[in-house]
């Protein structure tokens, strides 16, 4: 398909100003801009056309199933859409004296509040953007809390080897060295393995639960416990929250600091890559350590209270990204505390349907009762016949289907990682285990004419290879 | 309540038999006393009492019929189209683009984006964008480290969030900040020249700056250049549009916000930070890149590419850990850019600083106001009055107008854009007229 | 050209101090995208690493045979990583100038068995 700059015909233009109405002033030619911007040039139909082109050249939640493990692609409710586009909302800015923005505080305490109670701590901030700025963020508190405490040997930052590549980043961000330890079959910490890295140098352990393998890690009061004989903190990674949220509490478990992914867990949409939010929750003792500004109530007046004299500074510009916020408490409310409950319950079950009803065909990573999602292999797959996780991610995009994760986590060799969420009915989830059924009778039957999808889409298999050797990152005339 | 789940109780009962558990809980069994007993939240609520909820949340914050307020978040017209794309679901509701060939939508906006950012700063690439123009600031100092040196300089007019921002970001590590002083309301030269030792990699300014000043950029970046420096500038974007380019003035990595670009000022986020750089840095950016390339029967096609930069493959190793994104306000920034076009940029850039000019030379006029610095400015500038800002803020409020930032007792920072009619500036001065009476 | 091995797959030629990786070890990463090298007169300490290459979903270090400087880097390589993929016996990637003669390495025999495991 063209690009925009590729429909531009100079002399076009969407955009119409009023007259400008005060003199125009104009700045010595020094100051200007060398050369034209090479912006396209295109009519408002162009314009519409195109983006209703590209849109129909991507799939989201809407347009049907998307087990993406540990993606929580769940949907997106409209009604939360709609409250998050009201006028006073949009239009208020984020300087303005707070006795004009009262609904907004009301709303950001109300939402941390809930947060709180959900996740077992005692306090929340919302200002990290994503899931990997809040993990970001709570490391940053570790680290303070351990150089308040005299402790600035503390540079050691553990993870299971099936933790997110998120973890170690973020840690290496806050100049921690990681520490990577190997986790059971299950995905489940290894206990001795655990206790022989732990010791005076370490800050804190990183670690989901459910973990990436999908499973309940039932030993979780005693990793905590390691963890804190040793003078480390406990950090959640709250991935994988949505079978668990309402049910269990991170802080109930031991954690000292959480984040949430609110595009994840709490219905929020992805917009293709973003904007999500990860609000950071954590234990008292952490709390003077949060970043600023954080909004207090008073007698039923709420303020933006910079951080304290410990506080890490902040991480965004203002307060986070609300309007996201806006959706996360509106489907909060619109649950309320059974719905969190059952939408959690429902989660389980219907990964653990599609599990049980998988699990004969393919090499199961657990056998046991899985959480959120499950993990399948192709190596058996492989061995056979040739076809990998790639290529039968490639042939379910022909069915329709969103993939699964493929090649995560790490320790599992040609996953399918498949997190169907609460919101699929069985109609979808057996349609999917019959559609997934099939294909691994076809990728048997003829493995070579498996290797060719996807066939119905725009494309073929991009050439990723020419794509990083020789990276062509941004649009450039023919003609030059 | 709604759950937004499909579920009839006879098809839970069937599914949990092909499980072969008895009930829901019994997915849970074998760590019993972890369960919350008491979840301290209200009962869910129906669709109708919770947008009644939230529309009350919305009426208790002000509406102001005229903004003459930026400091960071700009009030500029968006047009119906945008939000009318930006809505479409397939958009809305997709995830990251990992499976190429069903996400050729969403690479394509993300290239296009890419190319317009790098085109806006006059740099060779860019990226799919970061979460603002804060995090974009203190990645850009980050992307230079070297070795051997340890310091960076900021000039003291970056917007003061993002020195802090950059503050959180650079204390862990160990990197040494040192503030450039001003000199009528621009970064000082001569405080800039005297603080450039051997020690260090970035100098950082802001275009326009915080005070809505135009920067010497060009004679800083060679300041910083012959001081073998990385130099890097914090843009806003209709500025961008207008004045010399960043490349021009020797930027290495050039940041800013991206909110003017078609997003409501919605309490301060999401917007969209975004970065242009040379393609000598290329590998050095963090987060998500979208290339171009081809498929077997020789398609154009778009693809994530240089992903073995970032964190799902380098993990500790990589140099930064975004994953998400600001994805959705890239494609609104696109297609703003997209539909304001070559012309179209330039008219909201002359028309917001010549409505500055003019609301400046309007509120001069009156005794007790002037301008607290010299410099040229943009579409922003401090005014100093011999009335106290709160008082100023205040009866405007009153008029349903937002008036400037209080910058100090005595000081306020004031912004116009294209929305702002020449009316609205009239009011405002009579506003401001009545407290002088 | 005799070349000694280090068991992370990286070959050394005694004779002229270069340095690349094994047919082994391109054939496992796949098509190579991107190889990170140091500078000429950056030192490299034996068993550790010096450099990486990348493959589309994966990166790997490169760990140098040797203790030394680097004396001469290959250019080549940074417009055209595919040489390591074609030629990696040819795709030398740094020449070094040793401090100490190399130790422990192994003979191409000794790392024919290990990679046949």
């Amino acid at each position: 398909m063209k690009t925009i700059f590729e429909k531009s015909v100079p002399g076009r233009q969407a955009l119409s100003l009023p007259e400008c109405d005060v003199p125009l002033y104009q700045l010595s030619p020094e100051l200007l801009r060398e050369k034209p911007l090479r912006f396209p040039e295109v009519a408002e139909i162009d314009l519409v056309r195109h983006y209703t082109a590209l849109s129909k050249r991507a799939y989201g939640v809407d347009d049907g199933f998307y087990p993406l493990g540990s993606c929580t692609m769940k949907y997106n409710p409209k009604l939360n859409e709609e409250a998050a586009n009201l006028p006073g909302f949009t239009g208020i800015h984020p300087l303005q004296e707070q006795k004009t923005l009262q609904g907004a505080l009301k709303l950001m305490y109300t939402l941390g509040a809930k947060l709180a109670e959900i996740t077992g701590m005692d306090q929340i901030t919302l200002q990290p953007a994503a899931g990997a700025h809040g993990e970001y963020t709570a490391l940053q508190l570790i680290r303070a809390y351990h150089l308040d405490h005299g402790n600035p040997q503390r540079n050691k930052i553990i993870v299971p080897d099936s933790a997110h590549g998120t973890n170690p980043a973020s840690a290496a961000m806050n100049d921690y060295i990681t520490v990577n330890i190997p986790s059971g079959p299950d995905g489940c910490v290894d206990l001795e393995a655990l206790k022989a890295a732990v010791g005076e140098d370490t800050a804190a352990l990183m670690l989901t639960n459910p973990n990436t393998v999908g499973i309940f890690d039932k030993n979780i009061r005693q990793i905590a416990q390691i963890v804190h004989d040793a003078g480390g903190l406990l950090y959640y990674d709250g991935a994988n929250l949505n079978p668990i949220m309402g049910l269990i509490r991170p802080g109930d478990m031991g954690y000292d600091v959480v984040h949430l992914n609110l595009h994840k867990t709490f219905s929020t949409p992805h917009g293709g890559g973003g904007p999500g939010s990860g609000p950071v929750g954590c234990k008292a003792a952490l709390a003077p350590y949060l970043p600023g500004p954080i909004v207090t109530e008073k007698d039923g007046v709420y303020s933006l209270t910079p951080g304290g004299d410990k506080s890490i500074g902040t991480v965004k510009t203002f307060y986070g990204n609300f309007l996201v916020m806006i959706k996360a408490l509106a489907y909060i409310e619109t649950l309320g505390a059974e719905g969190i409950r059952l939408a959690a319950q429902l989660a389980a079950l219907n990964a653990n349907y599609m599990m049980a009803r998988l699990k004969g065909h393919f090499p199961a990573y657990s056998s046991d009762i899985c959480m959120h999602e499950f993990v399948i292999s192709c190596e058996k797959l492989k061995e056979e016949v040739g076809i990998t996780a790639l290529d039968f991610a490639k042939a379910l995009i022909d069915r329709g289907i969103h993939p699964p994760t493929i090649y995560f986590p790490l320790i599992v060799h040609e996953a399918l990682m498949f997190e169907p969420t609460e919101t699929e009915s069985k109609q979808t989830l057996d349609q999917a285990c019959d559609t997934i059924l099939e294909l691994l009778r076809e990728a048997k039957a003829d493995p070579a004419a498996f290797k060719q999808h996807p066939v119905k889409m725009p494309i073929g298999r991009p050439d990723e290879v020419t794509a990083a050797r020789k990276p062509i990152l941004v649009y450039t005339p023919a003609s030059s | 309540m709604s759950t937004y789940t499909p579920h009839t109780p006879s098809e839970i009962r069937s599914m949990l038999d092909t499980v072969g558990v008895k009930s829901l809980e019994d997915l849970y069994s074998g760590f019993e006393d972890l369960w919350t007993k008491n979840l301290n939240l209200p009962p869910g609520k129906s669709q109708m009492e919770v947008i009644r909820f939230f529309t009350e949340l919305a009426s208790q914050n002000k509406l102001f019929g005229s903004i003459f307020r930026g400091a960071g978040a700009y009030c500029h017209y968006i047009p119906s189209v945008i939000k009318s794309l930006v809505s479409r679901e397939e958009f809305v509701t997709a995830y990251t683009p990992y499976q190429a060939e069903m996400s050729q939508g969403i690479l394509q906006s993300i290239f296009e984006f890419q190319s317009m950012i790098a085109d806006l700063t006059g740099m060779q690439v860019s990226n799919a964008s970061l979460y603002d123009g804060s995090t974009a600031l203190a990645d850009a100092i980050l992307m230079l480290r070297e070795k051997k040196k340890n310091k960076v300089l900021l000039s003291s007019a970056l917007h003061p969030r993002s020195l802090e921002v950059i503050k959180t970001y650079l204390t862990p590590l160990g990197i040494q900040i040192e503030l450039i002083a001003l000199e009528e309301g621009k970064t000082s030269i001569s405080d800039l020249t005297a603080k450039l030792t051997e020690d260090v990699f970035a100098v950082a300014i802001a275009q326009t700056n915080y005070l809505g000043i135009i920067e010497n950029a060009a004679d800083i970046g060679q300041k910083v250049k012959a001081n073998k420096s990385g130099f890097v500038m914090s843009v806003e974007p209709f500025a961008c549009s207008f004045l010399k380019t960043p490349a021009a003035c020797g930027a290495d990595v050039v940041t800013g916000e991206g909110q003017p670009l078609g997003m409501p000022l919605s309490f301060g986020g999401p917007y969209l930070g975004f970065i242009g750089t040379t393609e000598k840095l290329t590998r050095k950016i963090p987060g998500r890149i979208v290339g171009k390339t081809h498929d077997a029967s020789g398609k154009d096609a778009y693809v994530l590419t240089l992903q073995a930069r970032e964190q799902h493959i380098r993990r500790e190793k990589a140099s930064s850990s975004i994953c998400s994104n600001q994805a959705h306000c890239a494609l609104t920034a696109a297609i703003y850019m997209a539909y304001a076009g070559k012309e179209g940029m330039r008219q909201v850039a002359v028309q917001s600083l010549s409505k500055a000019h003019y609301l400046a030379q309007e509120i001069t006029r009156l005794p007790g106001f002037e301008l607290q610095y010299k410099s040229e400015f943009f579409n922003e500038f401090v005014i100093k009055s011999q009335i106290p800002a709160d008082i100023i803020i205040n009866a405007c409020a009153q008029e349903n107008i937002l008036a400037g930032l209080k910058l100090g007792e005595y000081q306020t920072l004031w912004c116009a854009t294209e929305v702002n009619t020449r009316e609205d500036i009239q009011k405002l001065i009579d506003v401001l007229k009545q407290i002088k009476a | 050209m005799e070349r000694k091995f280090l068991k992370t797959h990286e070959w050394y030629c005694e004779k002229c101090n270069k340095i690349g990786i094994s047919d082994y070890a391109q054939h496992e990463l796949g098509d190579i995208v991107y190889v990170e090298l140091p500078s000429v007169g950056d030192p490299v300490e034996a068993g550790k690493a010096f450099g990486n290459v990348e493959s589309v979903k994966g990166v790997s270090e490169v760990f140098s045979p040797v203790s030394g400087t680097v004396a001469e880097v290959n250019t080549d390589l940074e417009s055209q990583p595919e040489l390591i993929n074609q030629a990696p016996y040819d795709a030398w990637m740094i020449k070094v100038t040793p401090s100490a003669p190399a130790e422990g390495l192994l003979s191409e025999e000794e790392y024919q068995k290990l990679i046949a495991k």
